[in-house]
């Protein structure tokens, strides 16, 4: 396959950036994308040119470090997988594909294609965590959770922090992965306990940090390499309404 | 007005799905007075007559209306603030954006409520105002004869063609914002049920289409005739 890229270039978080054009040639289409661009800055290197910055760790789909915006969708055509699962064959022979980093103003570019997500960090330090030691590994079925529950929690578990969500959301709103978090530790008993505070701690850190609000658009949950639920979302604005009105006020 | 700013992004929700979801019902109250300009009893003059002199003098309809009008304000008011703090949260565009699916009327709300407002602003020119004796009652065929007379002004502002198509066309984009409000403030105020919420979706849908072609009806009798 012989492609155009249009890749955004930013040589640091205060420089301005622009597009750059590069053609690659003879990519083969079972590559995967990121390979696609291993190839084309490897050539880069050998021209003694500097090659394009962009963020991967695993290359399985579950670390949720890859975070490409390619010709408007976050991690590209394909439905339900991370741009690193994504193949060269979802794109045709000549095509021309536009790579952006994310952009939300809490995700700000480091160099080219790569973000600082701490943002998403500081959401799960202000309260997505159980805050007593729970001891070690319980038997089978000493604490009795009904199925649905577990495989609720299960799915919302699934979110790898991505930020994908952020990335497509025409706001730029964290509510999908706010509600992922606050979801998998409210539905288990371990978690209930503190869900009330949990949720509106995380929520403020949301606020906070300057992620926009949430209309309802559902392109989230369209994007989602982890196919996290819109339900989530819901779960927590009424956990956050139950809570406001009737738990006891917090302490700063 | 401090305090109305420093609420959570969820809370500023909550208040604006209530608000939404009480001035979507009180679209249904307003069709059904406004039905009654249609020649669909042989009383129907009066009966319009009847019920908006007891919507205009009713001492506990001044108060909804205080409620109404505060309804009103509360919608525009965090629509817009909720809006610039999205404007805010992306101040670097992309270079090809919306390319996910996403429920459509849902990309255009503000757009729509702009539209909306608009229409508002030319409604209370012609009706409200003119009640209160701050504008001229609306000229045509029939004459206008107290600042209550509602029904002859509805007849003259429909009798003008240009009105009638703008009023229509208005309406359809009152539609489209329905459309996604009501399913949106269901959504907001945490209630989805895998059971209910589609029910409530369809309930939302048809709403949006049969609340906007009842108010449609009426110009379209004018026009046609």
């Amino acid at each position: 396959m012989d492609l155009t890229l249009k890749i955004w270039r930013q040589e640091n978080a205060q420089a301005r950036g622009k597009f750059e054009t590069y053609k690659v040639t003879g990519i083969s289409e079972d590559a995967s994308f990121l390979e696609m661009l291993d190839i084309l800055n490897e050539s880069m290197v050998d021209k003694v040119q500097l090659p394009i910055a962009f963020d991967h760790d695993c290359r399985e789909g579950i670390c949720g470090m890859c975070s490409l915006y390619i010709n408007g969708r976050p991690h590209g055509p394909d439905q339900g997988i991370t741009v690193c699962q994504m193949h060269m064959r979802n794109f045709k022979d000549g095509s021309t594909i536009v790579i952006e980093p994310w952009r939300a103003k809490p995700f700000p570019v480091i160099k080219d294609l790569m973000i600082d997500r701490s943002a998403f960090d500081l959401i799960i330090q202000a309260g997505g965590y159980v805050s007593v030691h729970t001891g070690g590994v319980p038997d089978a079925n000493s604490i009795p959770i009904k199925k649905e529950h577990a495989e609720l929690a299960m799915d919302a578990a699934a979110c790898i922090g991505c930020g994908a969500c952020v990335a497509t959301c025409k706001n730029a709103s964290a509510m999908l992965f706010v509600s992922a978090k606050v979801s998998q530790m409210a539905l288990l008993p371990q978690g209930k306990i503190e869900a009330a505070r949990r949720v509106q701690k995380m929520v403020a850190e949301m606020d906070d940090l300057g992620f926009g609000n949430c209309t309802n658009t559902y392109a989230c949950e369209a994007e989602c390499p982890k196919d996290i639920k819109i339900s989530n979302i819901a779960r927590m604005n009424w956990q956050f309404l139950i809570a406001k009105v009737g738990a006891q006020k917090m302490n700063a | 007005m401090a305090k109305l700013l420093h609420y959570s992004s969820l809370t500023k929700k909550f208040i604006m799905a209530i608000a939404g979801l009480f001035l979507a019902v009180f679209l249904m109250v307003h069709l059904g007075i406004n039905l009654f300009i249609l020649p669909i009893t042989e009383n129907h003059v009066e009966i319009f007559e009847i019920a908006v002199h007891f919507m205009t003098s009713n001492p506990l309809i001044k108060v909804f209306e205080i409620v109404l009008f505060g309804g009103f304000l509360i919608h525009i008011i965090y629509g817009l603030i909720l809006q610039i703090q999205n404007w805010m949260a992306r101040p670097k565009r992309y270079k090809i954006e919306g390319f996910s699916h996403t429920s459509f009327f849902s990309k255009y709300m503000i757009h729509t409520a702009i539209i909306i407002f608009i229409f508002l602003v030319i409604h209370f020119i012609n009706f409200y105002f003119v009640k209160l004796g701050f504008t001229e009652a609306p000229q045509g065929p029939n004459e206008v004869t107290n600042n209550h007379d509602f029904y002859n002004m509805v007849v003259n502002l429909f009798s003008t063609t240009w009105y009638a198509i703008m009023y229509i066309g208005l309406i359809i984009i009152l539609g489209f914002h329905l459309n996604h409000a009501i399913q949106s403030a269901f959504q907001s105020l945490g209630l989805y049920h895998s059971k209910y919420t589609p029910f409530i979706k369809m309930v939302g849908t048809l709403y949006s289409i049969i609340i906007p072609l009842g108010f449609i009806i009426i110009p379209l009798y004018f026009l046609i005739n």
